[in-house]
């Protein structure tokens, strides 16, 4: 049986379902940080997985939908070398990556 | 050579020098004082050639600034201003009364400047000075003189503020420079009253288009007025002549050229330049007549009071320059003043350079009562300065009283008023004058720099000679018919010229008898003319006070204004905003993503449920 677009939409969901979890639940830094982009790429899956299955009357894909995922894995992959550098900081000024022990703004 | 290049060749051959100088003149003495005279003797050769020739039928013209019509000007506007020079009766004896007397100057200072400090700058600048002042000479429109005007002032400063290392010459050539710049505003705005109304900057069309004044005749007497303050500044009448006593900071043979051809002659030169103009607004010519004849006779009290060799000459310049205005406003053609100003300049720089010559005698010491006796020890001297001040009081025979007792004279045409200030002042210079040759030159030295003096040296007392026969000489209507045209008042009363005589009589005969046996001291004191009616006083308040009322305004619209409402108050806000918000902050993340994912579900639910 080949792959329907529901199949796609399900692992998509369970992979943002995965992130969202480990963002809230876990209090490392990085692994939250790991969640994020887990939940990032699940919504990069069910963008190309609907661009797969909505084909235009010639019988192809719509491959701009395609192109636009690439240009967020690029923004990404951008957006994470920030985040890294944010984190390191942190740890260099706090000497942890626990998100408990971030709430200097609380007053 | 054809007269239009000599022209020019007049113009610019003092500015290449002062480059030059600038250049190469730290080869050596020599060569920085050797390049300024030879520019100097240059131009002086060529405009007495030129004086020689013709007058030039058009004036010679370079395009420079051409505007067209301006679209939409209701006047006849269009602004053109070209580089022209016009040659002239007027300006040929200018050229040669600045040039000439720059020579002489050039050469004494290579005596006089030979163990100052700033050689060669000091060469450079009195290029400079000459380039700017024979602009103004050639100058055939406003604008080309409103620039060499400032290039004068420019100049002037960078001369009187030759010793800049003394708090007070950097003082006085900053008060020059300030004053003078008053002066030039009106100037410059009686330009643009002119330009507006005749549509032209260029002398010769608004003296023909003074029509455009016929609507409101009150606009041309102030035009004329506001241009007369450009030469109250620059020729330092009363209220702005405060500068050039100071100016006295400067060098002496500075002084010499700053008082004799350059600089406050520009003043008079610009109102005969503009004479038929001047001559058409009899209320600004009311103006001119007044604030001449005051400055005449002011003056003429504060320099009987001054102890500083250099002062008692400033103030007499000051004085001298009064009866030129005064002849500006009282003359029927602009020879009367222009005389005055040519016998002047050969005078009072002779006066200058003797004094000049003292001081190197005396060691840079310039109070007269630490002189005395010096007619022994400095006889050249002591000749040149007596012809000179024969000249300056307006003894008969000399070059003075030819120009000075005309110009009195006809004051007596023009107001009763005038005439007595006028032969006053008189009484004064005569008294000042006498009073500085019996205290300076005669008696018993009164200190040992007076006992030690010595005569200068050839190059400075060669200047001294010819000035001498110049300032004896320049007055006789033999020698001033070539120069310059004048008329004689008609009818004159009997009384005129006994009356200025007999003045000066009684001004040389009190000042001997005061001064005869004076000691160390002087045995008069008025305090007012010795604090100058303290003029300079009340500007130093008035500018102190200004300055603090302004400062202290500032200083409170920046403190409570930018400050407090503009800086203070908008950090202050985002501060205490943002301490607002720390109390709905609680620092865990996670919590914020779950209310954060929750907000996402919620909208989501409400955007879907609705529809």
């Amino acid at each position: 049986m080949a792959p329907t677009l529901a199949h796609y939409l399900v692992v998509s969901g369970l992979l943002f379902t995965l992130g969202m979890t480990a963002v809230l639940l876990r209090r490392n830094i990085l692994i939250i940080f790991m969640g994020l982009e887990l939940m990032l790429n699940a919504a990069n899956l069910s963008l190309v997985s609907f661009s797969r299955f909505n084909l235009s009357p010639a019988g192809l894909p719509a491959y701009d939908a395609q192109i636009l995922v690439f240009f967020i894995i690029t923004v990404a992959a951008a957006e994470v070398a920030v985040g890294l550098a944010i984190i390191v900081a942190l740890y260099r000024s706090l000497q942890t990556t626990h998100v408990e022990d971030l709430d200097t703004l609380k007053f | 050579m054809t007269p239009q290049s000599a022209a020019w060749f007049i113009l610019f051959t003092p500015l290449v020098m002062a480059v030059v100088i600038l250049f190469i003149g730290k080869l050596g003495k020599p060569v920085s004082s050797g390049l300024a005279i030879a520019g100097a003797a240059f131009t002086c050769v060529l405009s007495w050639w030129l004086f020689a020739g013709a007058d030039f039928v058009d004036p010679v013209r370079i395009e420079w600034i051409d505007f067209g019509k301006l679209v939409g000007a209701e006047s006849p506007a269009q602004f053109y201003v070209p580089i022209g020079l016009t040659i002239d009766a007027l300006s040929k004896v200018m050229l040669l009364v600045v040039t000439t007397i720059a020579t002489l100057v050039f050469i004494y200072s290579v005596g006089y400047m030979a163990t100052e400090e700033g050689y060669t700058r000091f060469f450079a600048a009195l290029s400079l000075f000459l380039f700017s002042m024979l602009g103004i000479v050639l100058a055939d429109n406003f604008v080309m003189m409103f620039i060499f005007w400032e290039l004068v002032g420019v100049s002037s400063f960078i001369l009187i503020g030759h010793y800049f290392g003394k708090d007070s010459a950097a003082e006085a050539c900053k008060q020059a420079f300030t004053l003078n710049r008053i002066g030039d505003f009106g100037f410059m705005l009686g330009i643009l009253v002119f330009w507006f109304v005749t549509g032209s900057v260029i002398f010769s069309e608004v003296g023909s288009s003074l029509g455009g004044f016929d609507e409101a005749p009150i606009w041309l007497n102030v035009a004329v007025i506001l241009v007369f303050c450009g030469t109250v500044g620059k020729s330092a009448q009363l209220p702005l002549h405060v500068w050039l006593p100071n100016s006295m900071e400067g060098p002496t043979p500075v002084s010499s050229l700053l008082h004799a051809a350059t600089m406050v002659a520009a003043g008079i030169y610009m109102l005969a330049r503009i004479f038929p103009i001047v001559l058409a607004a009899p209320i600004a010519l009311e103006v001119i007549g007044w604030i001449g004849a005051l400055t005449c006779f002011v003056a003429g009290l504060m320099a009987i009071q001054q102890n500083d060799i250099k002062r008692i000459l400033a103030y007499s310049t000051i004085s001298q320059l009064g009866y030129m205005v005064l002849g500006v406003a009282v003359g029927p053609v602009w020879g009367i003043p222009m005389f005055h100003l040519f016998t002047h300049a050969f005078f009072k720089c002779l006066l200058f350079l003797c004094a000049g010559s003292v001081i190197v005698g005396m060691h840079h010491k310039q109070d007269i009562w630490e002189m005395g006796g010096l007619a022994k020890k400095m006889p050249i001297t002591f000749l040149a300065m007596v012809i000179g001040t024969l000249a300056l009081i307006g003894c008969p025979f000399f070059a003075g009283s030819f120009s000075k007792d005309l110009i009195i004279e006809y004051a007596l045409g023009k107001s009763m008023l005038w005439y007595w200030i006028s032969a006053g002042a008189v009484v004064l210079t005569a008294a000042y004058m006498t009073r500085l040759i019996v205290v300076v030159f005669f008696g018993a030295p009164r200190t040992d720099h007076a006992r030690k003096a010595q005569e200068s040296s050839l190059i400075m007392t060669v200047p001294l000679m010819l000035l001498s026969l110049a300032a004896f000489g320049a007055g006789y209507p033999i020698i001033q018919k070539q120069f310059i045209p004048i008329t004689h008042p008609e009818n004159l009363a009997w009384w005129a010229h006994p009356v200025i005589l007999g003045f000066l009589v009684l001004g040389v005969v009190s000042a001997i008898l005061i001064y005869r046996r004076a000691g160390a001291k002087d045995p008069v004191s008025i305090p007012a003319f010795a604090n100058r009616l303290y003029i300079d006083d009340f500007y130093t308040w008035l500018v102190r006070w200004a300055q603090d009322g302004t400062a202290s305004l500032l200083g409170w619209v920046d403190r409570w204004i930018i400050e407090g409402v503009g800086v203070q108050f908008t950090a202050k806000l985002t501060w205490s905003v943002g301490f607002a918000l720390r109390f709905l902050q609680f620092g865990n993340i996670q919590a914020y993503v779950f209310f954060f994912g929750a907000g996402v579900v919620a909208l989501i639910y409400f955007l879907f449920a609705t529809t």
